[in-house]
């Protein structure tokens, strides 16, 4: 299997990433060569495998979901630009004018 | 500079009243000036406030030289610690070495770090790292390459490079790491120090931006196997803000010197095939004679997949890797840079803020958990994990006790020389990836030096047999005395 040009700039989409016309292509190349080397992987019989669940003794440890929650070190009002009533007030997205204009 | 003092010995001159809390920090900083460990020389340290970490040395001075001080000073009371970049620490930034996370600092502090203050640890600075820890030669950082104290022209390894070259520069004994594929132990043996990788949950990875969080522990460097097991020993146990760290005994790592009748090391032949470096085969085969010497059983053994674990690790690392980097997208952390509209400024964050190995990944791990690609790579590569993982259970359950093998296939290679090809870059992991995909502890030791550059030997022991390893790896380290270093 290899990628095309078409295969990188749909992924990128997926993973959120802008990608001039330079770049998707040399990733082309650079993905296909990496890709090359999993081919072994297709060799290995794995018809019969389950496959690794966790890396510990017996798997991933399970506790009880509770604990206490860290504690925060700086004032939450840090965090962000701005606050008001209690809530984070975040730069405008020109794709949400009217929580931007909300936000003013 | 005459060599820096141990943990053992700042920690035990401090409660002495010998030497004052904050004398060993103020060390570390000229020695830091010194070795030019800064972004003009070696470029080892990115982030350090000297005032703040000679102040909160000071603090610590109250108890000192006083009959209190065995019961309020802990066991690292004075020791000058660096912690790599993407440990959450609350007084310095953590940015991973990434522009996406400039100028970020944590709000709350990684939990060995927390452990490393209570015991009297003093972080001293921020180590250099390939960003994200992606990277094995600290060459793609965001803030520029680190280099190598022994050979500034070539690599100190990675991704823990800046923590490795801070330990074998002398500015500190003990640093921070963190491992995914061989993150510790492969800048430990490009510098000469003592890299440890802790089983799978033995350390809690609260506070340790994720990666591969199936792989990921954080890991001990230092200068000796003594002052890996003490800080080894302050970081371990569980932690009820890690679901995955284990609720197992913390076994005490310091080891004494001796004998090793009755123990069975294993040398899989996988790990000395015959393009290995003959420089590096003949210092790990004369490291295992001194095991032999000591009374070890040594018998050859064979880890049979070992040739998957290269395709298998760079599947899942990524996938998981595309998976734990999604929340940085100029929204919750870091700058944000403008685009049109909503997915615009994503892309324009994230395409800004990620350098190219950081992109490569996270387009990789898309690819491979994408619609139609899942069963060929990721499902595949997750049942060749479970074959790796039981070649490991395997040799152990046969009566061998720890594995000994090279911890890498080459000496520390020249800046540049392999950042044109990101599978060759990928390879230098060959010998330690295996027990990150197995979860087991691993360490690397120097055994010896060819033309300057130090050579790793690896142990690799069962699940939570750290102890075990040490043992090893203190009798090795004594039988060798200055051959390590020569």
């Amino acid at each position: 299997m290899s990628v095309s040009i078409d295969d990188v700039r749909h992924i990128a989409e997926l993973a959120r990433l802008g990608l001039d016309d330079a770049r998707a292509a040399a990733l082309v190349r650079e993905l296909n060569d990496i890709l090359g080397h999993m081919a072994v992987l297709a060799k290995v019989d794995t018809s019969r495998l389950a496959a690794a669940e966790g890396v510990g003794v017996g798997g991933t440890p399970l506790r009880p979901d509770g604990g206490e929650p860290d504690a925060l070190h700086r004032p939450r009002e840090s965090l962000a630009p701005a606050m008001r009533d209690g809530f984070f007030l975040v730069p405008r997205l020109a794709s949400h004018e009217a929580a931007g204009e909300a936000a003013e | 500079m005459t060599p820096p003092p141990g943990v053992a010995d700042i920690a035990s001159a401090v409660q002495a009243g010998t030497r004052g809390p904050a004398d060993a920090v103020r060390d570390a900083f000229r020695r830091a000036d010194a070795v030019r460990a800064g972004r003009d020389g070696l470029n080892l340290l990115l982030w350090s406030n000297e005032a703040a970490a000679v102040a909160e040395a000071e603090s610590l001075t109250t108890a000192a030289g006083t009959d209190d001080a065995d019961g309020l000073l802990g066991p690292l009371t004075g020791v000058p610690v660096v912690v790599k970049d993407n440990i959450a620490t609350l007084g310095l930034p953590t940015t991973c070495a990434s522009r996406v996370l400039d100028g970020y600092i944590s709000p709350f502090e990684a939990t060995v770090v927390r452990r490393l203050r209570a015991a009297g640890a003093v972080i001293v600075a921020k180590a250099n790292m390939d960003e994200f820890a992606m990277g094995s030669s600290t060459e793609y950082s965001a803030l520029g390459p680190a280099r190598n104290p022994l050979d500034p022209a070539r690599v100190p390894g990675g991704s823990s490079g800046g923590s490795a070259g801070a330990v074998a520069a002398g500015i500190v004994p003990l640093a921070l790491g963190s491992e995914t594929g061989g993150s510790v132990r492969q800048p430990a043996a490009f510098c000469g120090v003592v890299g440890v990788k802790p089983t799978y949950g033995r350390v809690s990875r609260y506070g340790l931006v994720a990666f591969g969080s199936s792989l990921d522990q954080v890991g001990v460097l230092a200068r000796t196997v003594d002052d890996a097991a003490r800080g080894l020993d302050v970081i371990a146990g569980p932690d009820p803000h890690d679901s995955t760290s284990s609720p197992e005994p913390v076994a005490g790592y310091l080891a004494p010197v001796g004998a090793l009748s009755g123990f069975v090391i294993g040398r899989p032949k996988e790990y000395f095939p015959d393009t290995l470096d003959a420089r590096v085969r003949e210092r790990c085969d004369a490291a295992l004679e001194h095991l032999r010497r000591l009374g070890a059983e040594v018998r050859e053994v064979s880890l049979p997949h070992t040739a998957m674990a290269i395709p298998v690790y760079y599947i899942v690392a990524p996938a998981e890797a595309s998976s734990n980097l999604a929340r940085f997208d100029g929204v919750r952390y870091g700058p944000r840079l403008s685009g049109d509209g909503l997915r615009g400024m994503y892309e324009a964050t994230r395409s800004g803020g990620f350098g190219p190995e950081v992109t490569r990944r996270i387009l990789l791990g898309t690819y491979v958990l994408s619609a139609g690609y899942y069963e060929a790579y990721y499902k595949r590569a997750m049942q060749v994990r479970a074959l790796i993982a039981d070649d490991f259970r395997r040799v152990f359950a046969s009566g061998v006790h720890v594995l000994w093998t090279p911890t890498t296939p080459t000496p520390a290679f020249a800046l540049g020389a392999k950042s044109d090809d990101p599978y060759e870059m990928y390879l230098s992991d060959i010998f330690t990836v295996t027990a990150n995909l197995a979860g087991v502890p691993a360490m690397s030791l120097p055994v010896g030096r060819v033309d300057g550059l130090p050579i790793g030997g690896q142990l690799i022991a069962a699940h939570f047999a750290e102890a075990r390893m040490f043992v090893a790896a203190r009798a090795l380290e004594a039988a060798l005395g200055a051959e390590a270093h020569r």
